[in-house]
């Protein structure tokens, strides 16, 4: 295994532990930028798919990963991203000026959401977010000049320099462009979690009487954590309009709520790397699916609800066995071969402690 | 001027007078302990203190402000740092992570700046960690320093939650019940600690304890409450001695017994 020395807080405070873990993050940012040369067009399709779900992912784990909130109702600040950057793009914005709007109007609204929101908790605040998701839809429907009701709206080309970034006609571009982005929110999201105020959340995830006695103002840090969450999941929602490139409503369903709570429950809360994962998972099990058809030969077409099964499955058998994620499995292998063979079995086993009595969350 | 003067303090949950009438003040630099049998109010008057109830009469002032009109977030900037009966930490950290925490009442910038982690952000970040690397020296926690707190034992646990209180860098430390659950051993650590901390760094200590040695060895002055109410004042020896503090505790018959 290999030992670390630190010789500085700056060890501490920097991004990458060592030079091999900066090396490991550069390989990996390579591959990601050379890979509309890699892949063909249906798979690097798939691949902006999944940067987009990972960007929307990160917001909704800041909030419930990090923050303790739980929402039901992130399906409608993907809308709200959506539609914002369509609409002005309409009214002859530029792309990055109606791209920036949609961030800042889905992490208003969020934060406006919030004042009520954060006097609730757990369960309640779920069925609230999931009210909200209800209205919102209900308000898409209704707001046809804007959103074009329930025939839906095309959402425009980006041209940027003379430069096209359209989904259909210049996929590559697009998939830089997204990356571009998850990136940006990536190192952002980082630098959050090793500040004051990433900590600000985690301690009002963990004990909310604490940080008020430690002087950080609960309500302020929840709905900052509010519009941030939203605010990086209203960003998703306009690439991921220019992706689907004609939507309506139905595009952000409350099944993409509970996706995006899968993605994640699954990929591990509390960890970046988590949303990534989920991510993956969940863009990847009907791919799967798909192939094992087209392999077995079973024409599965006469069970439309297997994917959900097979969702539903992968949950029940994460919460039960593996309540980290995907990244806390990780992680678990990881240190295993790091420390081979002194390893012990129970060496992620939490102590219970006694005292206090574990919130619902 | 004392630090700290609590003056007819009282709340009533419903009917219960969990505190009424109570009154003290903690000079600069003693150790003041409130002692009482359980339900007595001991803790309700840290929690009043610390400002997560309000009281429905009384005064409470520090350094000769009045703090009973602030919101609970705003006592630990003014230099007032508090444990919890039950420990109150951040279970999904690390000791580190829990004590930096604790420097959140000196945090100087603002979620912008950390989004973006400008060189400030890093300047401040060194100051913290400077601070708490002090903590963690003092309590010897160094060998704890990265880990998780859900998988430390409960001693650990008591300590890393003095030090989170430590590093917010306090004028006057709310201890509620420091010893409880720990071994002979560890409490004698407590008790050295809150000697270094009244000496060597010039706090100031309230703290409520049941451990009548630890409270006889480090306190100056002692608070006897019961049923919300003060019964007696003074040196941990007059307290200790006191009637209606006997009585108290064990009974009125016992009070004949002892004075007989």
């Amino acid at each position: 295994m290999r030992f670390i020395f630190k010789t500085s807080y700056d060890r501490d405070i920097d991004l990458f532990e060592d030079g091999w873990h900066r090396a490991r993050i550069a390989a990996l940012l390579a591959v990601l930028v050379a890979l509309p040369f890699l892949l063909g067009e249906y798979y690097l399709a798939e691949a902006t798919n999944l940067l987009i779900w990972s960007l929307a992912g990160m917001g909704l784990m800041l909030l419930v990963g990090h923050s303790g909130q739980v929402s039901l109702g992130h399906a409608a600040f993907l809308a709200i991203g959506a539609y914002t950057d369509a609409a002005l793009m309409h009214c002859g914005l530029p792309w990055p000026v109606a791209f920036a709007a949609a961030g800042l109007v889905s992490g208003l609204f969020g934060a406006l959401v919030a004042i009520p929101a954060i006097r609730m908790s757990g369960i309640y605040l779920a069925i609230a977010t999931l009210a909200l998701f209800v209205l919102v839809e209900e308000a898409v429907i209704l707001a046809e000049p804007i959103t074009g009701g329930i025939g839906g709206i095309m959402a425009p080309p980006i041209q940027l320099f003379g430069i096209s970034f359209e989904r259909y006609g210049a996929l590559a571009n697009f998939y830089w462009l997204c990356l571009g982005v998850v990136a940006a929110v990536t190192l952002a999201y980082a630098n959050l979690l090793r500040s004051p105020t990433g900590r600000a959340f985690m301690a009002v995830r963990d004990s909310e009487v604490s940080a008020r006695a430690l002087g950080i103002n609960v309500a302020r840090t929840k709905t900052l954590a509010f519009g941030l969450s939203c605010a990086a999941t209203g960003l998703a929602g306009s690439l991921m309009g220019h992706f689907l490139g004609f939507f309506n409503y139905e595009a952000f369903s409350i099944f993409i709520s509970i996706n995006l709570l899968l993605v994640v429950t699954i990929g591990g809360l509390g960890f970046i790397q988590g949303a990534f994962l989920g991510a993956i998972l969940i863009a990847a099990v009907p791919q799967v699916l798909s192939i094992l058809r087209d392999v077995s030969g079973i024409d599965t077409s006469g069970y439309p609800g297997l994917e959900t099964v097979v969702f539903a499955a992968i949950l029940i058998g994460f919460i039960i066995y593996e309540p980290m994620g995907l990244y806390g499995r990780w992680l678990k292998i990881r240190t295993f071969f790091d420390l081979f063979p002194l390893c012990r079995r129970d060496m992620f086993r939490r102590q219970k402690s006694y005292l206090k009595t574990e919130r619902m969350r | 001027m004392a630090l700290l003067e609590v003056r007819d303090l009282a709340i009533a949950f419903g009917g219960l007078k969990a505190v009424d009438g109570v009154s003290f003040s903690v000079e600069k630099g003693e150790v003041f302990a409130i002692i009482g049998p359980n339900g007595a109010g001991k803790s309700t008057i840290f929690n009043l203190i610390s400002r997560f109830y309000d009281p429905s009469a009384g005064s409470i002032r520090f350094e000769g402000r009045e703090i009973t009109g602030l919101a609970a977030h705003e006592i630990a900037p003014l230099g007032i740092a508090r444990t919890f009966q039950n420990i109150e930490l951040f279970d999904h950290s690390t000791v580190l992570q829990n004590l930096l925490m604790g420097r959140h009442a000196h945090r100087r910038t603002s979620w912008i700046e950390d989004l973006l982690f400008l060189p400030r952000v890093r300047r401040e970040e060194r100051l913290h960690r400077r601070r708490v690397e002090e903590v963690i020296e003092f309590l010897e926690l160094e060998a704890h320093r990265n880990k998780l707190i859900a998988g430390l034992p409960y001693g650990v646990r008591k300590v890393v939650e003095i030090g989170r209180a430590l590093a917010t860098g306090p004028k006057l430390l709310l201890l509620d019940e420091p010893a409880s659950g720990l071994s002979v051993e560890e409490t004698q650590d407590v008790a050295f600690w809150i000697e270094d901390m009244q000496k060597d760094m010039g706090l100031t200590i309230l703290m409520v304890e049941h451990d009548m040695n630890l409270v006889a060895r480090v306190s100056n002055r002692v608070l006897a409450v019961a049923n919300g109410r003060p019964l007696a004042m003074g040196t941990p020896a007059e307290v200790q001695g006191h009637p209606a503090v006997i009585e108290a505790y064990l009974g009125t018959a016992a009070v004949s017994k002892v004075s007989a």
